[in-house]
């Protein structure tokens, strides 16, 4: 395990991974401008600005600013009510369609992973965004570990349910509750698609979805779900949460499409967290930008039917 | 509470000034969260409304307390309403879209909140240009009817307010609530009106003239002769 609870190395003295990311680029450049010639050296240049775009967002806004519905609705007060989620320790079901089910122990699963980070951008179906660097690997290692059977087609996911220390589960408030999740397999098998423990070189926050989350980052946030305790491999789609409270305005793909709005407000532009007052909102990008790596998912499909 | 002294009208006047020093201090001490533009927005906006709904409230409490000089309090409420509702729009066209009219132009029309919050802020927009005394006397009878849309608006309001949410439902439900009682005085201010001018005018039924054939007065000839008769229901 990488993660660590008491840093030893104070954070100022950390390259930044970006910068890291930067320099690594600028070395691949040069090292292609001696083998090849001038030509490679445009296009890794153009690669290398692509990846300076995606400067993460300041910690303090990703940890402040989240939609965890099991505390509360408004998105800053969970920073402080989902401390009392005890997540050590914790362990994960994982069950159905595959060959080896069994209840794990957190710490076992991720012994066997190698913890890398992985910054995305992470889009709000209520149009705004950030820049996330997670800490996390592919669920696709995981799910190899446990060997899907060829039955399995969907990939169901359940977050904790514990009225004890979420007021709104306890409450029955607003939604259904455990909130469930779900990927059909090749989306769940892809590499992008992530399972994280941490974000910023950190452990992940409590209220960021501590201690394993979801992450899809060419999907609207709420797909992303938190503190998971079962993993269900499953012949059938899940209802998930959120079309199971509005079915026609979350979908069960909610893949990122600025030409699809919600029936109530458009998906065409997002504000980017972390900017002036003046800074224009983003134009939101098919796939939130990941099209190039995910849109044969989807080749054949009505994106605005399957939304 | 006096409402008719000069001094209770500044110190409303003033009041209504303070949720916009709150918005500033919090502006000028990077205090609106994460997301400074959404919270600067919703929060003109929540003002807006709450202002309005205050707006509504004055008309009844007149009938209650039976209260002079209610009507420069509706003025001043609603002419805040429209400051409030302006500073909102502002907020959205400027701030948040950055002038952008094409995004602005995409945005309105895949946005069915927005188109409420149009309507609305048109409808309370022609009702602060037409609210200087001298609009008053030049609209006449017409002033009162043009002023009865802002029910229009309050409901244009709401529902731009619960269209735009994704969570969170106890707040809007405490002011759909409380708009639909001010709401309801008004039905029932209008019932009672309407039952009174039914009491007013004796009947509905037709009246018609008849023309029948009499013997004259000498009983030598018939003559024609008019009667009235009511006409019967059918």
């Amino acid at each position: 395990m990488i993660i660590k609870t008491t840093k030893s190395i104070p954070s100022s003295e950390i390259t930044d991974p970006l910068v890291f990311k930067q320099r690594r680029q600028l070395i691949k450049a040069m090292v292609a401008m001696g083998l090849t010639g001038s030509g490679l050296y445009s296009d890794v240049l153009k690669a290398s600005e692509d990846k300076a775009v995606l400067t993460p967002t300041a910690a303090e806004i990703v940890k402040n600013h989240t939609n965890y519905y099991e505390f509360t609705f408004n998105k800053t007060d969970a920073t402080k009510l989902a401390q009392v989620l005890p997540t050590d320790p914790w362990s994960v079901e994982i069950i159905g369609e595959v060959e080896h089910p069994g209840i794990y122990h957190l710490e076992d699963l991720l012994s066997q992973q190698s913890i890398q980070e992985y910054i995305y951008r992470f889009r709000c179906v209520e149009a705004w965004s950030m820049v996330v660097p997670w800490m996390g690997f592919p669920l696709a290692n995981l799910l190899k570990k446990v060997k899907p059977l060829s039955t399995a087609k969907f990939v169901q996911f359940t977050s904790v349910y514990d009225p004890d220390h979420m007021p709104n589960q306890k409450d029955k408030a607003m939604l259904e509750w455990p909130y469930v999740e779900g990927l059909r397999i090749d989306e769940a098998m892809h590499p992008l698609t992530l399972l994280a423990t941490g974000m910023y070189g950190e452990k992940m926050p409590k209220q960021n979805g501590a201690p394993l989350r979801l992450v899809v980052p060419w999907k609207y946030g709420f797909k992303s779900i938190k503190a998971i305790v079962k993993i269900e491999l499953v012949k059938k789609p899940a209802l998930t949460t959120w079309s199971k409270s509005g079915p026609n305005e979350y979908g069960f793909y909610a893949n990122v499409n600025p030409d699809v709005p919600h029936p109530r407000w458009s998906q065409n532009s997002e504000r980017q967290l972390g900017g002036g007052f003046f800074t224009p909102r983003r134009k939101t990008e098919l796939f939130n930008g990941y099209a190039e790596q995910v849109a044969s998912l989807y080749s054949n499909m009505d994106l605005r039917h399957f939304f | 509470m006096n409402f008719s002294s000069k001094k209770t009208y500044l110190i409303s006047l003033f009041l209504c000034l303070l949720p916009l020093l709150g918005i500033i201090i919090d502006l000028l001490f990077d205090n609106l969260g994460a997301d400074p533009i959404q919270t600067l927005h919703i929060r003109l906006g929540d003002w807006s409304l709450r202002l309005l709904w205050l707006t509504l409230c004055i008309t009844p409490l007149q009938t209650f307390t039976r209260q002079r000089g209610m009507a420069d309090y509706r003025q001043m409420l609603g002419l805040y309403v429209f400051f409030y509702a302006s500073l909102h729009v502002i907020t959205y066209v400027w701030i948040d879209q950055g002038l952008d009219w094409g995004n602005i132009a995409i945005d309105v029309l895949q946005s069915s909140y927005i188109w409420l919050g149009l309507l609305a802020y048109i409808i309370i927009f022609l009702l602060a240009i037409s609210s200087p005394k001298v609009a008053k006397k030049k609209l006449g009878k017409n002033w009162k009817k043009l002023h009865r849309y802002i029910y229009i608006g309050s409901i244009a309001v709401i529902i731009h307010y619960y269209w735009q949410l994704k969570g969170n439902m106890a707040e809007p439900l405490f002011y759909l609530i409380t708009l639909s009682i001010l709401l309801m005085f008004r039905v029932a201010v209008w019932f009672k009106n309407r039952k009174f001018n039914k009491m007013m005018i004796p009947t509905t039924k037709r009246i018609k003239v008849v023309t029948v054939k009499k013997l004259s007065e000498d009983q030598s000839t018939m003559v024609d002769s008019q009667k009235l008769v009511v006409e019967e229901d059918d």
